[in-house]
């Protein structure tokens, strides 16, 4: 009944019973924090508390503050918003791709992964949000008549079909996370001594109680919901790359942006998740749960992700080429060999050639190895965003007015807080929240735990 | 029979496979079984207690066909009734013509649509709310325990007995009191 091929490896080491996956995903909550932790989110908090006071300074003062001239209108703000959706797209790919695809292995991981969207995806709505300028008119974006007269919203503009799809997958996302927390939190509701504690899982358990009829509903809810996120998660990233590729900018007007773009998120999503489950398992005691296999499949994603992004970056170039359009031809030679080749190298070497070394078995099991390339990853993500944006406007039409970007404290300080806010919210997730979704792990513990897995193997039956 | 039909017994198990097997054991036996209390969605049980299937994927899709006509009319009444403009050439004449603008917003409200409201009817029909009492008679059915609650009916020692022999390893009564 439970039997499952003894090729596939165990996705939980260890000799578990049910009683000890809920032990082991309640103890961070239950534990005092670990003074890493409060170091951890002193720094962060401090981040992010200069990231607001940057903020404000850019709204009281206008966005004059930033580094942008007239011929940069676009840079830091739209490569920050640009990279941190990208990032978000890997939580949902986990949790709602490979539940349709039935991939077993993301139950230890997609709690944290949708926990990531969801904090990367508030940074990501930041953006477009201080770059208006007139912050207080930011109601504007709403499907209602502006001035309060007649005038509408564009509905042919991709900046509203990005309002649109970006507050559907927000939204959206969170739901999919709640639902999934709340049997988790009753189970810590119901082990909770502490009245207060007690209290408050209560009120987030929403009382769940684990009936069958509820079970049935929630798996249902579950498919149904992955099944509308994953269209979701697509068009998410193709509606930010029509932001660029629906204008005429050479270097932005481009059809291939869609996929590309959305093949780069993934990327640089699972690096991030790279980044964030190497130290919580380290930290958490996770290695049973968030194992080698658990490690490598993701490299794998990365790998393959990581060479569609090359093969991207490379029919780009063949095409302006092949287009005949000296300006497109201009503006890719430039990219190259211009003044910001150094940005553009940067995002080859990062995102084309780092990926590649996962070919190598021992790399791509390798913890420090996997840690450096996610976080080189993540920075040539970066810069790929950086590099589309920059410098596609930096030189264009009229050399008289070709100009170079160079940031001001204020984009640095915004761009620095927001990496903070995420991980003040990702610690403070970390020590509050069931970081694996234990009701569903506990579903494979009888197929694909390593001690069951043995006893079919002796068993020698199905 | 000395009890009546307002009394509830309780049988908890350690094992979902034994919880299993009991259930079917159990219903064959010609008991009903009120309720089942597991801390993880259990494979096949709603099948072994005869429950009907979830039309909830029924009610998502109706949703999103509500999240779809919103878009449709939204865009129709704003960009073509009630101020028509020329944006980039983009033909405002007809709705038809200027439709494959809109279709990521009919897509985007389609999902937001299906996806809200589904999670609100599942929360709404499962009575979960913040709030709410917990609805689990042992905290240990969140754990790795699982509780199967039958109305006492007939003689009550067979009951216990077939019980016990289904592999329970608790078994409790409790007087439903009106509620």
């Amino acid at each position: 009944m439970h039997y499952e091929s003894p090729i596939r490896e165990p996705l939980i080491l260890g000799d578990k019973s049910y009683h000890d996956i809920t032990k082991d995903v309640a103890r961070p909550v239950e534990t005092a924090a670990p003074r890493s932790w409060w170091i951890a989110l002193g720094v962060s908090l401090v981040l992010f508390l200069w990231g607001v006071g940057c903020i404000l300074y850019t709204i009281g003062t206008g966005i004059g503050v930033w580094g942008l001239n007239k011929t940069v209108g676009w840079a830091w703000d739209i490569t920050n918003f640009v990279w941190w959706v990208g990032i978000g797209h890997a939580g949902t790919l986990i949790s709602a791709v490979l539940l349709l695809f039935k991939q077993k292995w993301r139950m230890s991981i997609n709690r944290s992964a949708e926990a990531m969207t969801i904090f990367s995806v508030i940074q990501a709505a930041l953006f477009p949000g201080i770059h208006m300028g007139r912050i207080w008119l930011a109601y504007f974006v709403f499907p209602i008549p502006n001035q309060f007269g007649s005038l509408w919203v564009n509905f042919n503009s991709p900046l509203l079909w990005d309002v649109f799809a970006i507050s559907t997958y927000f939204s959206v996302s969170v739901v999919f996370w709640y639902v999934g927390l709340i049997p988790d939190f009753a189970m810590i509701r119901d082990r909770a001594i502490n009245p207060i504690k007690k209290h408050v899982y209560s009120v987030l358990s929403f009382g769940w109680g684990g009936k069958a009829k509820h079970w049935q509903r929630f798996e249902e809810v579950s498919l149904v919901l992955a099944g509308l996120a994953t269209p979701l998660v697509l068009s998410v990233h193709t509606i930010v790359s029509m932001d660029f590729a629906t204008s005429v900018i050479p270097g932005w007007h481009t059809t291939i942006f869609p996929p590309y773009f959305v093949a780069g998120a993934i990327f640089s999503g699972f690096a991030m998740v790279q980044t964030l489950l190497l130290i919580m398992r380290k930290l958490f005691k996770m290695e049973d749960y968030i194992t080698m296999q658990h490690i490598e499949m993701m490299n794998i994603v990365i790998m393959v992700t990581g060479s569609i992004v090359g093969i991207a970056y490379i029919t780009e170039l063949f095409i302006a080429w092949y287009s005949g359009v000296e300006y497109e031809q201009y503006a890719f030679l430039n990219r190259a060999t211009g003044p910001y080749a150094w940005a553009y190298w940067m995002m080859m070497s990062c995102n084309v050639f780092s990926p590649q070394f996962m070919w190598i078995k021992k790399l791509r099991t390798s913890l420090i190895f996997t840690f450096i390339i996610s976080i080189v990853v993540n920075i040539g993500m970066w810069f790929e965003r950086f590099v589309i944006i920059v410098t596609s406007l930096h030189r264009d039409y009229l050399p008289s007015s070709w100009a170079m970007f160079s940031p001001s404290f204020v984009d640095i300080g915004i761009f620095l807080g927001t990496i903070g806010f995420f991980f003040v919210l990702f610690l403070l997730y970390a020590r509050t929240f069931p970081v694996i979704a234990q009701a569903e792990l506990k579903t494979i513990l009888k197929s694909s735990g390593e001690n069951y897995k043995k006893l079919h193997g002796k068993d020698g039956h199905h | 029979m000395a009890t009546t039909n307002n009394t509830i017994v309780r049988a908890l198990y350690d094992d979902d496979d034994t919880l299993m097997s009991a259930v079917k054991e159990v219903r064959e036996k010609g008991y009903s079984i009120e309720e089942v209390y597991t801390p993880f969605p259990v494979h096949g049980l709603d099948h072994a207690m005869g429950l009907a299937p979830t039309r909830i994927a029924i009610a998502a899709f109706m949703y999103g066909v509500l999240g779809l006509t919103t878009a449709i009319v939204m865009t129709y009444y704003m960009m073509i009734v009630d101020w028509p403009q020329n944006i980039g050439g983009k033909p405002s004449f007809t709705w038809g013509a200027n439709m494959p603008a809109f279709v990521p917003i009919m897509f985007e409200l389609t999902v937001f649509f299906a996806a809200h409201l589904m999670v609100w009817t599942f929360f709404a029909k499962n009575k979960l709310y913040p709030g709410a009492k917990p609805q689990n008679p042992d905290p240990r059915v969140t754990d790795d325990k699982f509780l199967m609650e039958l109305p006492l009916s007939g003689d009550e020692e067979a009951m216990v007995s077939l019980l016990k022999e289904t592999g329970a390893i608790e078994i409790s009564k409790e007087e439903a009191a009106a509620h």
